[in-house]
Parts: structure tokens; C-alpha cells; sequence
């Protein structure tokens, strides 16, 4: 579904990705993590191409991405990304959040985009919180939103930048659990994440970055129980 | 009360006489409308050609970038009273016809509008955050739907108060036209003035009327601007 060869990323003299190639299976879910500054949103972003890779390609269903002739506006739609800061609309209640993809993008008429959101916002628990501004919802409903206002597009594919780095303790196990139905859903899905329990019990696949270097790629049951590399080795003892 | 006024001031040596202008009073409140439509049609096409300037500095594309540069240089870089006489007075040489001095004065006020509020709509929108773009971005949003639904509406809420200075001080300048001969409030105590031969009255009447009108435009936008703050 998501391919990625020899993907680089420089910004100037930084190298932030070096040569990552790897790839994410339909309906597979897949955790990215490492210590920060190892390029793991950096990574996400190119796989929707939020950053423009300096090198190396991106496939989606095949088709590479990073070539001029591809319209990305066609490619992100079917590509829904939640961020660390939600990044809602702030002059649209949340209902105008959700439907805006969807009747703008899409142009799907407004009652069935309500329609459609209204059960969304069921899904993530927050139907009656419709008619309300985001500045009214706390942090981690912000986020069940965002997430709601990504799965309007109906994607196949959705990325997730540290969906709940920035909320209060409390709030992060709402919005895991939004998540923990959206793997269920069979959803493919690609999880940059400091929340290591979360994706030991969920990912199929933890990626783990390094410097910018692919340095492990395996099952989280591997992974977790017996790291190849010691990086890794330090990694975990530090965060487990 | 007029007339006690009047006998008072009489006796302090400023002979001041309202009664004097109360038959040119529907005369000059005709002014009124002139002032507000000439105020109205300059600030809605220079905050609209300001906005396509702002658009314009914040381009990638260099040479639309170099133009609103210039243009902005040059209108805040000279008197707007110049700018009026070259377009009122100097264009005609050059079209052929004259322009009339209200349609004269809206192109001068709006293009010298445009070029300040530009600056104020690129900050505008410069500090709308960055993650909107990106929000926008990951939806598939269309570049011109995307400042048109999404940035515009936020950096017009916040450079609020900014905009309804530039309309307070259009408002003001709007005087100006009366040097090109449109009948607005200034111009029409200028002709009550050499009518009756009495200053203070008519200027301090239509100081007034400006006076009231500002105020009240000031209440009406703060009524906005809470309106808009409901979604914070």
C-alpha cells in the first residue's frame, strides 16, 4: 500500500532521513517511534509529502508519488493525518470541522456531509459537542475531532504525528481508544507514538528510527522481548 | 437655547450665531450620504485590493512579490493629497476626459488604502498558525479555497480593531475630495461658509456631524469584533 525507497530528507546540511526503504501493508498498522530527533515525523510527513523528499521515492498503491506529474491534493484525500497540535479550525464549530473535507474536497452535498460527520462524531463520542467551537472542548477531545474530521474523507490510509503528545495524562486514553477502534475497523495506519504500551498492544510492526536510519524493523513481541541493535537496547531500557 | 448660546458667547467677543445656518442644515446633511458612500466604496475596494496585494508579498512567485512591494512603496511613499491631484487632475491629460471628482477621489482613496492595509493583512495572515496550512494541506484543500475558508477569515479576526482604524482614518481623510469639488460634508460647510460668510458655524456643525458618525462606527465594530471573538 505505502512504499518507500531510499528516502532521504535534508534541510540544508541536516540529514534528518537517510535511505529509509520499507513498507506498510493494506490494513496493516505500523508504530514508528524513537528517541526525539531520530526523524520519525519527519518520515511520516514524507509519506503524504509534507516534506518533499530530497531523495529516494514514495509509492502509494504503486504509483510513486514524489514524481511532478502526480496531483497530491488527489493522493492526500485518501491519506487522513492527525497532528500533535489537532490543528482544528478555530472559526468552525466542530461539525464545520468535520464536514469541510467532505463538502468542499469532495463536494458531497451539506446534508449528507452532516450526516455523515454526525456519525463520526458518534463514533468518537462527541456527537453532542457538534455545534460548538474547539476552543470549548479540552485537549483530548480536540483530538477525537481531528480525528473525526480525517475520517470524513474516507480514507484508507490514516498517519498519526503523535496524536496524544500534547495532552494532559488523563486525556490519553480517550483518544487511544478512539484509535484502538480505528485498528479494529482494520484501518491501515502509521503511528509515530511515545506511548510504547500502546503500540506494543496495537501495531502489527514497530519501526524504530535512529539518527535518521531504519535501524530495526520487526514485530513488537521481537522488538519489545529482544532488540537486535543497542540503540535500541538503550532506547527501551530508558522508556520502559 | 440657540440664541442663549449665542448671546453668551456674544458677550465673551465670539459672536457666534447657529440660527444663521438652520436653512442650509438639510443642504449639508446631504453630505452625510456623499461621505459615507465615498468612505464605503473605498475602504470595500482597497481592503479587497489589499488583500490580492497581501496574497501578492506573501507569493512564491518573485516578480508578484516585487510588484506589491513597489506599489506599496509608492502610495505610503508620497502625499495622498498628490496622488489625488495626479489622478483628478493629471489622468484626463493623458485619457483624454475628465473623471468626476467623487469617481477621482474612491480611485485615490482605494488604491492608497490598499496599499497600508496590504501590510496589515499580510501580518494578518502571517500569524494565522502554520499548522492550518497543514491541516488544510492533508485534506486536499485547494490552495485558493484554503486562504479564502480557512486563513482569511482568521487574519481578518485578528487585524479587526487594525481595519477599523484605516476605515476610521478614510473616514476622516475623505474630507480631501472636497478640494476636487465632490459635495461631500466639508465641501458643503466650505459653501455655506462663503454663502453666509460665518466660519466657526458650519465647520463646527460638520465637525460635529464627523464627530457622531466615528463614534457611532466605533460602537458598531466593537459589537463586531465580540461577535466574532464567540468562538475563542
Amino acid at each position: 500500500m505505502i512504499r518507500t525507497e531510499f528516502l532521504c530528507k535534508s534541510f540544508g546540511k541536516l540529514d534528518v532521513l537517510k535511505d529509509i526503504s520499507t513498507n506498510i501493508e493494506k490494513g496493516e498498522v505500523v508504530a514508528i517511534i524513537g528517541p526525539s530527533g531520530s526523524g520519525k515525523s519527519t518520515f511520516l510527513r514524507c509519506l503524504n509529502l509534507l516534506e518533499v523528499p530530497t531523495r529516494g521515492r514514495v509509492y502509494i498503491d504503486n504509483v510513486d508519488i514524489t514524481q511532478p506529474q502526480i496531483d497530491i491534493k488527489k493522493v492526500r484525500q485518501n491519506m487522513g493525518m492527525v497532528f500533535q497540535h489537532f490543528n482544528l479550525f478555530p472559526h468552525k464549530t466542530v461539525l464545520q470541522n468535520v464536514t469541510y473535507g467532505p463538502c468542499k474536497v469532495k463536494q458531497i452535498s451539506k446534508p449528507e456531509a452532516e450526516k455523515l460527520g454526525l456519525d463520526l462524531l458518534t463514533k468518537v463520542g462527541l456527537a453532542e459537542k457538534a455545534n460548538v467551537y474547539p476552543s470549548r472542548l479540552s485537549g483530548g477531545q480536540k483530538q477525537r475531532v481531528a480525528i473525526a474530521r480525517a475520517l470524513a474523507m474516507q480514507p484508507e490510509v490514516m498517519l498519526f504525528d503523535e496524536p496524544t503528545s500534547a495532552l494532559d495524562p488523563e486525556m490519553v486514553k480517550e483518544v487511544l481508544d478512539v484509535m484502538k477502534g480505528l485498528v479494529e475497523s482494520g484501518m491501515t495506519m502509521a503511528i509515530v507514538t511515545h506511548e510504547m504500551g500502546f503500540a506494543r498492544e496495537v501495531a502489527d510492526r514497530i519501526l524504530f528510527l535512529e539518527t535518521g536510519r531504519l535501524v530495526e524493523d520487526a514485530p513488537p513481541d521481537v522488538f519489545f522481548t529482544q532488540p537486535k541493535s543497542e540503540r535500541a537496547c538503550q532506547f527501551l531500557e530508558k522508556v520502559l | 437655547m440657540l440664541r442663549f448660546t449665542s448671546a453668551l458667547l456674544a458677550q465673551t467677543g465670539l459672536a457666534l450665531d447657529f440660527s444663521k445656518i438652520v436653512p442650509s442644515i438639510p443642504f449639508i446633511l446631504q453630505g452625510i450620504g456623499v461621505t459615507l458612500a465615498f468612505t464605503l466604496v473605498s475602504a470595500l475596494i482597497g481592503f479587497s485590493w489589499g488583500t490580492i496585494l497581501s496574497i501578492f508579498k506573501i507569493s512564491n512567485i518573485k516578480p508578484l512579490k516585487w510588484f506589491a512591494d513597489f506599489y506599496t512603496s509608492i502610495f505610503r511613499g508620497t502625499p495622498l493629497i498628490l496622488q489625488l491631484a495626479i489622478i483628478y487632475y493629471a489622468t484626463p491629460q493623458l485619457l483624454g476626459y475628465p473623471i468626476p471628482g467623487f469617481q477621482a477621489g474612491v480611485i485615490a482613496f482605494a488604491l492608497n488604502s490598499a496599499a497600508y492595509s496590504s501590510e496589515t493583512i499580510r501580518g494578518g495572515i502571517l500569524a494565522v498558525d502554520k499548522g492550518q496550512r497543514e491541516a488544510a494541506m492533508t485534506l486536499g484543500v485547494s490552495y485558493p479555497l484554503f486562504m479564502w475558508d480557512i486563513i482569511l477569515p482568521q487574519a481578518f479576526k485578528n487585524i479587526l480593531p487594525a481595519l477599523v482604524n484605516e476605515s476610521i482614518a478614510l473616514l476622516k481623510d475623505s474630507a480631501l475630495v472636497s478640494t476636487i469639488g465632490a459635495q461631500d460634508l466639508m465641501r458643503r460647510a466650505d459653501i455655506v461658509r462663503a454663502e453666509k460668510f460665518i466660519y466657526f458655524e458650519p465647520y463646527i456643525f460638520v465637525g460635529l456631524i464627523y464627530y457622531v458618525m466615528i463614534t457611532g462606527f466605533t460602537l458598531v465594530a466593537r459589537r463586531l469584533e465580540l461577535r466574532m471573538r464567540k468562538s475563542d
